[in-house]
């Protein structure tokens, strides 16, 4: 393959010096989005940016890319890549040629590609326009590197539209794409997480690869500590538009120095060992305290005869198959195929899989939101009915906290609805005032009831939404990946929680997660789905140190983990 | 699967998901205040018409053809007594102006207000419920939707006249006309409240609100119906502006209000027999009230347009 | 996709059906036939054998039936005003009508698109907002206000172009044009202009809409960052993405075109459909309205065909299966 000279050795790929990006409009005083942010990426190094939500990661990305938006832009610092010196004086990155000096890879592979284009036309025009080939050797190169990225019949592929290939492929086709012009430095904004971890695995190995052969620097731009660990040679770790720490992987996950550092890596659920409790600031309040010896008395005395057990015998779940309209699609999809287990009273059981095996249709399926077709489900011995209904008895926890509560509510309003439903409060300042002791036992200040959602974070409207649960005092909570939509600090946060809340009332719990080490931190007994059906069930401790289903097995292997780094021995095993 | 449908394109492309919202300053422009500053005055001067009107144009006894086709009061043959001059009956064409755009908004906005209720209950049903009752719902709007809003239009009052002779008189006119636009403004906010109830029903409030065993009546009620209704409002809004205009159009084709009860469209159709005779007040006057109006009325509903756009938010 | 094409057939078969029936019951029941048809002094006994020679007495689905069957072999009826066949009023009609509307899609589509995408490359620069404005206006103007005051200026005061009427027209094989006359292209201007500057405005502002949406759209994010020009991005790549829902919309405006131009061709007096069609309504001329209704659902379901057609092939999601 054809390749500009590369320049000579021990001149980084990308050299960012003190810089600054800010946001806001002429005549308001300026914010900050990246601040004195300095490091250096050598060619064939791959260096991972990592910081919470708002860090500013995805904002040097952009500006690297020759995206940065209209209010956003550089006041400070400087930019090289690869030895050529980046103007900033106008604010934007003048004299980078994004696509030739800089490769892209976005984080949705679903809609970075233009519908209405065959891949072959999407990958030529790049070439064509920075490279001045001709249709013949743009189409030849583009069949090269349709190989590189390592996709099965290419010639066949570049033929096709996007909507032909899957999310892996598209990926590996956007990945050609910023390989195109042979840039020095790519940046790939979170590349993985839009995939499965399968798929994720894959794409990672492709980028380590072509970081190793090609010697192109890559900045890669993630939230995910495991994906560092995996396949990153050096790391940034940002906070509030700050560098608070880099260096080589090892050192900086192993050991590192500055107390965010530490506290973000720490609160990193592990896979290879099981803690007590997930690193995290305690949370005790005297009104915390009291709060949750009211809501533990308020739920043992109302679940205390009733139990918790849940039954699933044989559960079938099929989509579409119903048409009211002749020519549609009548072929039903079977997304839960025969799936059975128990919950014991006061367990937390987790249901693991990737995205599309049918774990979330089967919460659904428990919790009424989906009409199973066959198969029984028992709560506490008695079995729905074909509609679903539990009454207060099962509540359930739901992944995305921005749509789980009602804009228009007050939370207080929200939190008393249900308790005022099933007269679980005799007026109604009764029910407000136990919405007001529930957000006190989730962490929050009474005075939140006041407010409306938007006035709240992710993480406390999950914890609202915990609140929420709770009211109708249930004996069953069906956990929807209640923390993957949170940063990783947070996400420790929540994760304590629920287990207080186990500890304290005695609530059963189904834990759904694609997450692996979150589900070791939090679960008794796992079950591991695949296409509909349940191939491993066991015990937390046995899943993981002795898993028996190949799948089991290939999932623990793929999934991104600090294991490979050298941390700090594990306090004694716990629960 | 198949071609996106006109909903999907002027007007919403979708819900506004009232994601993390922080309160923006309000800056209204200026030509938005006009817009609405001129509705107000005209939709107030309407409302009070029998009190500030110099003359009564409803009553046909008063008028003497003595002062037929008199100009307005500004030109040199004009009478002070007449502003805008009158009409060829000797109507004072001012009066007859306030009367007419009374009539014209009172006929836009029931009938925005009817297809409006019937619109966001059916689209809630649809949206919420699904399967036949959506089906059947949707595919009567897209029969409704096969025939423009002016023909449906049409061919009700002219039903209605065929069979109800009385559908003419000014006194059940109005209802007509009301009915013979809702019929086709109802499909456009269905459409919509069900694409948006189809969206908030898959959001997790709503899913919590069923697992909580909520009955489904209040989980519309109370939980969808007041997510869903921001399109809503900018719909009416632009939907009152054209419902004005229809109205306008069927008593200018002579299938709407009578000459005797005149609304700002009659009033344009009496005036356009005599445009080529050099009288043009009589036309010019209610077509400019009726453009100014309508206007208003767009200039604001163009702004809550944007202004409930997520997508411009998002920027 | 056969079963998607099946869909639409189907969707289709269902609105010609339930606009078959709203003109047979306007046929049947609205404006009672017999006394439509029979002399003013005629006895019971004769009105009953009336009815019985029209077959009215059978019962309701038989008659719908037949009314099916005369519509397919093309028998509308005949006027009750002028007691012709409605089907030679509506054929001697026709092309006036499909004249103008095809001459105002042509100036709403050439004129709009391009303003529409200008507007939406910066949209808020001082022109968009100008035009954004301006097609406000547009939209709040009524068509025969509208026509009113062309008429008024061009015709009235300028005497420039004629107000009314199609000017010399030519037979071409059954077919009246007034594209071979220079009178007949100048009594176009006017009602042409009319008919187009609303759905103009509509045009225009769908295709601004469209283009900024697709302007901030992932992949075109993407080929940004790959460093394509923007005249490549924007004209070749975007533009092609934006006019996709145009499409849909182009085929539903000539629908309502062929609607509107009821109302234009009675400010111009332009002998088309329209004119016969609002002539109907105040002589309560029921076959003429059934008709004129059959043929509008006729040509609305012809279009709708026609669009899915050209978005088969224009849709590689729709054209291609998943490899």
């Amino acid at each position: 393959m054809s390749s500009r000279p590369r320049p000579t050795a021990g001149v980084p790929a990308l050299d960012i010096r003190n810089l600054t990006v800010e946001y806001g409009q002429p005549g308001e005083p300026p914010m900050a989005a990246v601040l004195d942010a300095s490091l250096t990426i050598m060619p064939g190094e791959i260096h991972a940016l990592v910081g919470e939500s708002g860090a500013g990661k995805t904002t040097v990305g952009n500006a690297l890319m020759g995206l940065l938006q209209a209010p956003g832009r550089i006041t400070a610092g400087g930019i090289t890549i690869g030895g050529k010196a980046v103007d900033t004086r106008t604010g934007r990155t003048e004299g980078i040629t994004p696509g030739l000096d800089v490769g892209a890879i976005f984080q949705d592979p679903m809609t970075s590609l233009n519908p209405l284009f065959t891949i072959e036309s999407q990958l030529c025009e790049t070439m064509r326009h920075h490279l001045k080939l001709s249709r013949a050797a743009a189409q030849a190169r583009a069949l090269e590197l349709m190989r590189a990225v390592g996709i099965p019949e290419p010639e066949r592929r570049l033929k096709c539209y996007p909507h032909q290939l899957s999310g892996g492929q598209r990926q590996r086709v956007v990945i050609a794409a910023a390989l195109s012009c042979d840039p020095q430095l790519i940046v790939a904004d979170e590349p993985t997480t839009a995939l499965d971890v399968s798929v994720q695995a894959q794409i990672l190995k492709l980028i380590r690869a072509l970081a190793d052969e090609r010697g192109v620097g890559v900045l890669l731009v993630t939230h995910n500590m495991g994906v560092v660990a995996q396949v990153a040679d050096t790391v940034t770790i940002m906070l509030k538009g700050r560098v608070v720490e880099s260096g080589p992987v090892a050192q900086v996950l192993g050991a590192p120095r500055h107390p965010y550092a530490r506290s973000l890596i720490g609160a990193v659920p592990r896979i290879d060992v099981r803690m007590n409790r997930l690193q995290a600031p305690s949370e005790a309040t005297p009104a915390a305290d009291a709060a949750r010896e009211i809501v533990r008395k308020q739920m043992t005395a109302d679940t205390a005869a009733a139990g918790g057990a849940l039954e699933v015998e044989n559960l079938v779940v099929e989509y579409g198959g119903r048409s009211w309209l002749p020519g549609r699609s009548a072929k039903a999809f079977r997304a839960v195929d025969g799936v059975s287990f128990t919950v014991q009273p006061g367990e937390i059981f987790g249901l693991v899989g990737e995205s599309g095996c049918g774990k979330t249709t089967v919460a659904n399926a428990i919790a009424g939101l989906a009409t199973p077709k066959d198969g029984a489900i028992r709560l506490s011995g008695r079995e729905i009915g074909a509609r679903g209904k539990h009454g207060r008895a099962l509540q359930m926890v739901f992944q995305d906290p921005y749509s789980a509560l009602n804009p228009r509510l007050r939370v207080s309003t929200a939190l008393s609805e249900p308790i005022a439903f099933y007269k679980l409060a005799a007026t109604r300042a009764e029910a407000a005032e136990d919405a007001a002791v529930l957000l006190e036992a989730v962490g929050l200040d009474r005075s939140a009831g006041e407010r409306f959602p938007h006035a709240f974070s992710g993480g406390q409207r999950q914890r609202i939404a915990i609140a929420r649960a709770l009211g109708p005092r249930p004996r069953f909570m069906v956990c929807d990946e209640p923390t993957s939509s949170l940063d990783v600090s947070v996400q420790a946060q929540i994760l304590n929680l629920l287990k207080d809340l186990r500890d304290l009332t005695g609530l059963s719990m189904l834990f759904i997660s694609h997450d692996l080490a979150v589900v070791r931190q939090m679960c008794d007994r796992i079950a591991v789905m695949q296409a509909g059906k349940i191939v491993e069930l066991a015990d937390a401790e046995t899943l993981f140190r002795a898993p028996q289903h190949a799948y089991t097995r290939e999932l623990l292997s793929l999934a991104p983990s600090l294991d490979s780094i050298a941390r700090a021995p594990a306090p004694a095993h716990g629960a | 699967m198949s071609a996106p449908s006109i909903e999907a394109a002027p007007v919403l492309a979708e819900a506004p998901a009232p994601a993390p919202r922080k309160r923006r300053r309000m800056r209204i422009p200026a030509s938005v205040i006009g817009g609405a500053v001129v509705v107000l005055v005209i939709g107030l001067a309407a409302a009070l018409a029998p009190w500030i009107a110099p003359h009564n144009p409803l009553d046909v006894g008063s008028f003497d053809l003595l002062n037929a086709e008199m100009p307005p009061a500004f030109m040199a043959e004009g009478d002070s007594r007449f502003w805008l001059g009158t009409d060829n009956q000797g109507r004072d064409l001012f009066s007859a102006m306030l009367y007419g755009a009374r009539v014209s908004i009172a006929i836009g906005g029931g009938a925005v207000l009817v297809a409006a209720t019937v619109g966001v209950i059916l689209g809630l049903l649809a949206g919420y419920l699904g399967g036949w009752v959506d089906a059947l719902i949707m595919r009567v709007g897209d029969v409704i939707l096969s025939l423009p809003t002016i023909l449906l239009a049409l061919l009700v009052s002219g039903v209605a006249r065929a069979v109800f002779p009385e559908a003419g008189t000014a006194q059940w006119a109005p209802v007509i006309l009301i009915g013979a636009i809702a019929i086709h403004e109802w499909v456009q906010y269905a459409r919509t409240v069900r694409a948006a109830t189809m969206v908030e029903s898959s959001k997790d409030y709503v899913r919590a609100a069923r697992v909580m065993g909520l009955p489904s009546i209040r989980i519309m009620a109370r939980h969808i119906l007041p997510n869903v209704l921001s399109p809503v409002i900018v719909i009416a809004t632009i939907n009152l502006a054209a419902a004005v205009l229809t109205e306008a159009t069927l008593s200018f084709l002579g299938v709407g209000m009578p000459p005797t009860y005149p609304s700002l469209g009659t009033l344009i159709r009496i005036g356009n027999e005599f445009v080529f005779s050099g009288i043009w007040w009589i036309a010019t006057f209610p077509a400019a009230l009726l453009v100014v109006l309508v206007l208003g009325v767009n200039i604001v509903g163009d702004w809550l347009r944007d202004w409930f756009n997520p997508k411009r938010q998002a920027r | 996709m056969l079963a998607a094409l099946a869909s639409r057939l189907a969707q289709a078969l269902l609105v010609m059906l339930a606009v078959t029936a709203i003109a047979f019951v306007m046929f049947r029941y609205v404006g009672d036939p017999v006394a439509m048809m029979s002399r003013e002094d005629a006895s019971p006994a004769e009105k009953a054998e009336l009815r019985k020679t029209l077959g009215l007495d059978r019962p309701v689905l038989v008659q719908y039936g037949e009314f099916v069957g005369r519509v397919a072999t093309g028998d509308l009826g005949v006027s009750f005003r002028n007691q012709r066949p409605v089907a030679d009023l509506l054929g001697e009609r026709l092309p006036a009508t499909l004249e103008l509307v095809i001459v105002a899609t042509i100036l709403s589509l050439s004129i709009g698109v391009p303003i529409g995408v200008l507007c939406a490359l910066n949209p808020e620069g001082k022109a968009a907002r100008l035009v954004q404005t301006v097609s406000l206006i547009g939209i709040s103007m009524p068509t025969f206000v509208t026509g009113i005051a062309l008429i008024l200026v061009f015709a009235v005061i300028l005497r420039w172009l004629p107000s009314f009427g199609r000017g010399d027209v030519v037979l071409v094989g059954g077919w009246t044009t007034g594209f071979l006359t220079k009178s007949g292209w100048a009594s176009l201007v006017l009602p042409s202009i009319t008919l187009a500057l609303y759905q103009l405005t509509l045009i225009m502002r769908l295709v601004r809409a469209e283009m900024i949406d697709v302007l901030s759209s992932d992949y075109i994010r993407f080929a940004r960052a790959r460093g394509l020009p923007a005249r490549y991005i924007n004209f070749h790549l975007a533009l092609r993405n934006a006019l996709m829902p145009v499409v849909t919309v182009t085929g539903l405006q000539i629908g309502s075109l062929i609607a509107f131009a009821i109302v234009t061709e009675t400010v111009f007096q332009w002998p088309g459909m329209g004119l016969l069609f609002i002539q109907a309504v105040s002589f309560a001329d029921v076959p003429v309205m059934a008709a004129y209704l059959l043929f509008v659902g006729f040509l609305f379901v012809v279009i709708n065909m026609a669009v899915d057609l050209i978005y088969t092939i224009i849709d590689p999601r729709l054209r291609t299966r998943r490899a």
